[in-house]
């Protein structure tokens, strides 16, 4: 995996890991026409699409969409449960995650993120591994930054308070167990 | 006074969201990036980690946050757990490899990789494997190492990944690596086999020895995913029944790597492929991304061909699959395979054709690149339908490319002439805007060689223009042809199908509605233009087309008036040699490139700026020769190639040079006739209205042998050929054979070219033409002409210096033809005259 993107239907960005060196302002343009090519697709459309020389992998959970560019040689339908195991792994370390979570939380967004890929590459096949690992560090952490939950904040965008769903019906994958 | 505690993150993230426009947000981070940085400044440590977590949110909303670098830094050197967990994300957010400052971090990392806490090693690892530069890389390598071969499988599996990218960085390290790989798929951890199946994969990818290295694991792995599969329910890695497919595919390509081109170990993964590809689940996406891999290596690996048509089955099975997902990597896969396995994947071409009507777009266009692979002569009539049809309702971007791909397919597979019109002529007026510029020659050639078609065709684009004169390519076909074979049309002499009525004055207001059109470009006006002049010698209605011509000599757009002018001279002047010039198309080779063809420039422009002396190429002649040059220059005779007599005439001096230029060549008479009549000072080129378009996309495939000059015993020939890497130069060889009694010594070919040409006389057989037709000399001559100017060739009297005579040397004015019509033709008079001559060395 080259790179993955986290954004909302408004295109804010919520989330951006790179795994291949590039300077800002060319961070800054592939994430602005990337964000507008998904934007672009109607809801019919497959989860692929060629973009450049990359295969761009996305998938909608509720407002956020997770995209990542994947190589040639990557298979496509394991980078969709890649992306759903990360919204496993957010929905079991947030209860019922919504993007408000994210946008709140975004280093531990990172941090469940770099539990879960390291380079690019799943590092953790077993979600219970990567939540067990998370937790301890959390632990460590100094009292001072506990642990905070997303605050009830009032917001005027209701479906940021939605919890991340997959938008397909026809893939159902299992409630999360809480 | 002590200034007060920043705020907190969540506190400045609800702050911000709180802004109603772009300029209200923009103030708040100035403000606190403000605070931010006067805080930095006072070395504050007990706030740095909230500072920069602030300053890592303002980033991702697209504010410069390169002031914390440094801070990053700071954080990632402190002792507190939370510090260098924001320290180490700032680092990969903010740093890159780029600046030099991210080199600050290698110590810290190195301390961290050997910290006494697996948390803060991971964190370290994570970096570094995300984006260490090759020079940390390097620094960390040994590090790295030693971490992948602990028992802590936490660790070890973060290590084989940060060796990924290690490898990746700073491929020369590879090999320290391999002893640590030793034992790593005997672990039991899914974490740290995954990761060492990538680690493996990577190594293999990149070095052959490494590939064969590794191959002797196939077995191991083939077991380990044997027992995934075989294995109960694990809850732990389970995802939809199926026991960590991450592992499984990983595995299944890494086999595929290890299989590839070895007979021996793709037999040995032979059984578990067939196991995988008929026990996994379909029903979700996630045993498809399974079979998809699966399908892969089967593809891949030098399986059984059962093996491969069960794989080429599961594509055609996912062809079927309601997720679209599914149905887009199938067609994927099977463009890749329907090279190889070209009959299997026909058996599912049904199906892929009926994903030409699918809604999303890259399934659509995966499809027709699919389809276009699988048409062959059984099925044309079949596919073609479908096809058309496609075209008629797909995206405009797909037009182009289904129109040349019908195109393409069409000639290859044509059942029948007429049916290959009738196709043509669908794709037209479908999606006439649509097709490629370079379609319009070719399906002319296509038009000319169909002989018994004429009519037909030419009856059809004419009812065809009735309807619809807005789709440029269509109106541009069907005005020549109609230019061509309007005689056809109005004489209603098709048999195909029933004719129409159609008089001369009908045609005429049609080819003229085209001229006065706002739909028409500038090159249909041409093309129609030509059209109406070329009935000249078909129609009887010539007073009407003389008008036409002659309005149109003053028209705005130069090409139309140049060749107004033209024609209208040729009605004038030359009216002998319309019937000629305008005689019927003979049938046209196809030639072995198709690229586009540059339009020509006139040849007059060229012609008036040649013939200088200083631009012929350099010799050290003898005097008398470089006068002979001279001489060459002078000539201005044009013979007409409808009378293959080769004229003597004398050189003139060179002062009639510009003359012969300006001299129209279309006398057929021996004395020039000076440009007075024509207020352009460029011959007109009557076949302009072909030759400026690009009708064939290079000179002509074949250019007959000739006799250049056959005088007084000595007989030149030339034989033509294109050069074959770059089709604008003509390689000319000429023959030279003596049948008098005795030999002619001192034989020398010389021959001088315009500006615009190049030359190049390779080095002659001999000086000796020997007598009695004993022998030859040849020589090669190439001439590059890469403005495919035409240009004439004329053969003089001349010939090489006698032992007993002393002629002048004649030049050889080489015919090069524009267009393949001319040249095969034969009858056709090209207008411009250019004299070829070169200095042999």
């Amino acid at each position: 995996m080259q790179f993955m993107l986290l954004f909302s239907r408004q295109g804010k960005l919520r989330l951006q890991k790179w795994y291949v060196p590039l300077s800002d302002k060319e961070k800054k343009k592939i994430t602005r026409e990337l964000v507008q090519t998904v934007l672009a697709r109607k809801p019919k459309m497959c989860s692929f699409l060629e973009w450049r020389d990359l295969k761009i992998v996305y998938k909608r959970y509720a407002s956020l969409y997770f995209c990542c560019a994947i190589e040639d040689q990557d298979n496509e339908l394991i980078t969709l449960e890649i992306i759903h195991r990360y919204v496993e792994l957010l929905d079991k370390y947030f209860g019922s995650v919504c993007e408000l979570d994210i946008i709140f939380n975004f280093e531990k967004a990172y941090f469940i993120l770099d539990e879960f890929l390291l380079g690019g590459e799943a590092q953790e096949t077993s979600k219970k591994n990567v939540l067990k690992a998370i937790e301890q560090a959390d632990l460590l952490q100094e009292v001072r930054h506990m642990k905070q939950r997303l605050p009830a904040a009032s917001s005027r965008r209701s479906d940021l308070h939605k919890p991340l769903r997959d938008d397909r019906p026809k893939h159902t994958h299992t409630q999360p167990d809480h | 006074m002590r200034m007060p505690a920043p705020i907190r993150l969540r506190e400045l993230i609800r702050t911000i969201r709180t802004a109603r426009t772009q300029a209200e947000e923009r103030e708040m981070i100035q403000k606190e990036c403000a605070a931010i940085r006067s805080s930095f400044r006072e070395e504050d440590n007990t706030y740095r980690c909230r500072n920069v977590a602030k300053l890592l949110y303002m980033h991702m909303l697209g504010y410069p946050a390169h002031f914390g670098q440094l801070e990053c830094l700071k954080l990632i050197a402190s002792q507190k757990f939370t510090d260098k967990r924001i320290g180490y994300l700032g680092a990969m957010l903010l740093l890159d490899e780029r600046q030099d400052v991210h080199l600050l971090m290698t110590n810290c990392i190195k301390n961290d990789l050997n910290h006494s806490t697996q948390y803060v090693q991971g964190l370290a690892l994570c970096t570094l494997g995300c984006m260490g530069s090759s020079e940390m890389c390097r620094d960390l390598a040994g590090e790295v190492e030693k971490l992948l071969k602990t028992s802590n499988s936490y660790l070890r599996k973060k290590a084989a990944l940060c060796a990924v990218h290690v490898i990746r960085k700073v491929p020369e390290l590879m090999e320290m690596f391999l002893p640590a790989t030793k034992n790593l798929l005997s672990e039991k951890n899914h974490g740290v086999l995954h990761t060492s199946v990538v680690l493996l994969t990577e190594m293999c990818e990149r070095s052959p020895d490494m590939l064969s290295h590794f191959r002797k694991l196939v077995p191991q792995l083939v077991r380990i995913l044997k027992n995934l599969i075989m294995s109960g329910y694990s809850p732990e890695h389970d995802v939809s029944g199926i026991s960590d497919p991450f592992l499984q595919v990983r595995i299944l390509r890494l086999l595929r790597i290890l299989g590839k081109g070895d007979d021996d170990s793709s037999e040995a993964m032979n059984d578990i492929l067939a196991q995988v590809a008929t026990n996994t689940e379909t029903s979700k996406n996630v045993g498809n991304a399974i079979l998809y891999e699966t399908v892969l290596t089967i593809m891949d690996i030098k399986s059984e061909s059962g093996l491969r048509v069960l794989a080429i089955n599961i594509l055609g099975r996912f062809l079927l699959n309601n997720d679209k997902n599914i149905r887009y990597v199938a067609l994927t896969s099977l463009l890749k395979t329907v090279q190889t396995d070209h009959n299997a994947v026909q058996r599912h071409r049904s199906t892929i054709v009926d994903c030409l009507k699918d809604l999303d777009v890259s399934i659509k266009r995966r499809a027709m690149e699919l389809s276009f692979a699988l048409v062959n002569g059984n099925n044309i009539r079949g596919m073609m339908k479908e096809l058309l049809y496609f075209l008629d309702s797909c995206d405009p971007d797909f037009k182009a490319d289904c129109a040349s791909g019908i195109f393409l397919a069409a000639e290859k597979y044509a059942p029948s002439k007429r049916w290959h019109i009738d196709t043509i002529m669908r794709v037209l007026t479908t999606a006439g805007s649509y097709v490629r510029d370079d379609s319009v020659p070719n399906l002319i050639q296509l038009i000319t060689n169909s002989v018994e078609m004429h009519a037909y065709t030419v009856q059809r684009l004419y009812k065809a223009l009735l309807d619809d004169i807005s789709q440029q390519p269509l109106v541009q076909v069907a005005s020549w042809c109609i230019g061509e074979y309007g005689d056809l049309l109005v004489s209603g002499q098709c048999e195909e199908e029933e004719p129409i009525q159609v008089s001369e004055d009908e045609v005429l207001d049609v080819l003229e509605g085209l001229l006065v059109s706002n739909l028409s470009t500038p090159v249909t006006r041409g093309y129609s233009l030509t059209a109406i002049m070329k009935l000249s010698t078909r129609f009887s209605s010539l007073n009407r087309i003389k008008k036409v011509v002659s309005i149109y000599g003053s028209s705005i757009d130069v090409e139309l008036q140049q060749r107004a002018v033209e024609y209208n001279a040729l009605f004038k002047k030359y009216d002998h040699m319309r019937p000629a010039l305008l005689e019927r198309m003979p049938i046209m080779e196809k030639t072995a490139t198709n690229g586009p063809s540059e339009t020509v420039q006139t040849n007059g422009e060229t012609d008036s700026t040649i013939l200088d002396t200083k631009h012929l190429p350099s010799i050290s002649q003898p005097a008398s020769q470089a006068n002979d040059l001279l001489d060459l220059l002078g000539g201005n005779d044009v013979v007409p190639i409808i009378q293959t007599t080769v004229p003597t005439k004398p050189a003139s001096a060179g002062g009639e040079l510009l003359d012969l230029l300006g001299d129209l060549s279309l006398t057929g008479g021996p004395t020039p006739t000076p440009a007075s009549s024509v207020p352009m000072s460029q011959p007109p080129f009557l076949l302009d209205g072909l030759t400026s378009q690009p009708l064939f996309n290079d000179i002509a495939a074949v250019i007959p042998p000739m006799t250049a000059y056959n005088k007084n015993g000595l007989i030149i020939e030339f034989t033509f050929e294109r050069s074959n890497p770059n089709p604008n130069i003509a390689v000319i060889t000429i023959h030279a054979t003596n049948s008098t009694e005795a030999d002619m010594t001192e034989f020398v070919f010389q021959a001088a070219v315009p500006k615009t040409f190049q030359l190049q006389l390779l080095s002659p057989s001999s000086n000796v033409v020997p007598a009695f037709n004993q022998g030859s000399v040849t020589q090669v001559i190439r001439v590059l002409n890469p403005q495919k100017v035409r240009c004439y060739c004329e053969p003089r009297t001349h010939s090489a210096s006698y032992r007993s005579r002393s002629s002048e040397i004649s030049p050889f004015v080489l015919k090069h033809l524009q267009k393949s019509d001319e040249c095969l033709s034969g009858a056709k008079l090209n207008i411009a005259k250019l004299k070829l001559r070169a200095a042999s060395h």
